[in-house]
């Protein structure tokens, strides 16, 4: 079944007719949640509108985890199968990751101050999601710094994957460690501990986010793929040198090299 | 009115960190998202530019 999508040409048919669809969706529904959580929720009791932070701090959070999990899932099938769609999923991936990260890191220090009275604090929560945004910056470098692009896929697969252990750090710090960070309101068992009126733009953004990043990481593997395929033209008219003036008399002879 | 949108873009008292904090996100995912379909643009420009130049095989 996932084989099936998983044929290059077929990738880009696909998410060409998908692509438009994904990004007019991303930008409405983040539209909507900015409304809502920039003038429908209220002010916090305790927060004030500093709250506000919130509703791009939690979303992003999310984003940053969701995505490292994307991308280990991809390496981890681009290892065992050796699927090339599913490396240029992970590669892909990566700097949206990182990049809803930094922005989990920077909105979450703009928050801290007001709140803790600190930008930063060396505690579990912060920490390990410092961590993840680095482990994100050692997969980009590391497949980015082979001449052979296959060898650079195989060993940042192997690092996302090691860096798979983080996750649930991150996840469950707040519960294993005293730290300064709140524990989870909306993702725990039970009831979430947060207001309709708050959860409501929380959940919306986290769907524009989560729509932003399919509608990029299409983006970004249609253009891998496209610069794949210039390289491979590129090496094949290298091979058969100046063929538009071959092609009259050799074009008789011999049928032309079907190009991947 | 005015007063109320002053009221607003004051946050109560939180401006210097809530718009900061929105300014950054739309900054950074705005630029991916810029800098993605650049270069996807620019993928597809040379690929046509590319195939027209080798001729119409395959």
């Amino acid at each position: 079944m996932l084989s099936r999508f998983a044929n290059p040409a077929r990738f880009m048919r696909i998410s060409a007719t998908a692509l438009p669809w994904c990004a007019g969706a991303s930008a409405a529904i983040i539209a909507v949640g900015l409304y809502l959580g920039l003038i429908v929720a209220p002010p916090d009791y305790q927060q004030g509108e500093a709250v506000r932070i919130m509703y791009i701090h939690v979303p992003a959070a999310w984003m940053a985890l969701n995505a490292y999990l994307f991308v280990a899932v991809a390496s981890g099938v681009a290892l065992v199968w050796r699927h090339p769609l599913a490396e240029i999923a992970a590669r892909s991936a990566a700097p949206i990751g990182a990049a809803f990260t930094f922005v989990c890191l920077a909105t979450g220090s703009l928050w801290g101050r007001p709140m803790w009275g600190t930008w930063w604090v060396w505690d579990a929560r912060l920490t390990s999601v410092l961590v993840l945004f680095f482990l994100y910056l050692g997969y980009i470098a590391l497949v980015n710094g082979f001449d052979d692009p296959a060898r650079g896929g195989r060993a940042g697969s192997i690092l996302a994957l090691v860096g798979v252990v983080n996750l649930p750090i991150i996840k469950f710090s707040v519960d294993w460690w005293n730290t300064l960070h709140q524990p989870a309101s909306v993702l725990r068992f039970g009831k979430p501990t947060i207001a309709l009126s708050m959860l409501m733009p929380l959940l919306v953004m986290a769907l524009g986010f989560t729509l932003l990043f399919v509608t990029l990481l299409l983006v970004r593997m249609r253009t891998e793929l496209n610069e794949r395929k210039i390289r491979a033209l590129r090496l094949n008219a290298m091979a058969a040198p100046m063929p538009t003036r071959r092609r009259p008399e050799s074009a008789e002879l011999a049928p032309p090299a079907a190009l991947p | 009115m005015v007063n109320s949108i002053g009221a607003y873009f004051a946050m109560g008292g939180y401006a210097v960190y809530v718009w900061p904090a929105y300014g950054i996100a739309t900054a950074v995912l705005g630029g991916l998202a810029l800098y993605a379909w650049q270069r996807y643009r620019d993928s597809v420009r040379s690929l046509e530019r590319l195939q027209r130049q080798l001729g119409p095989r395959r």
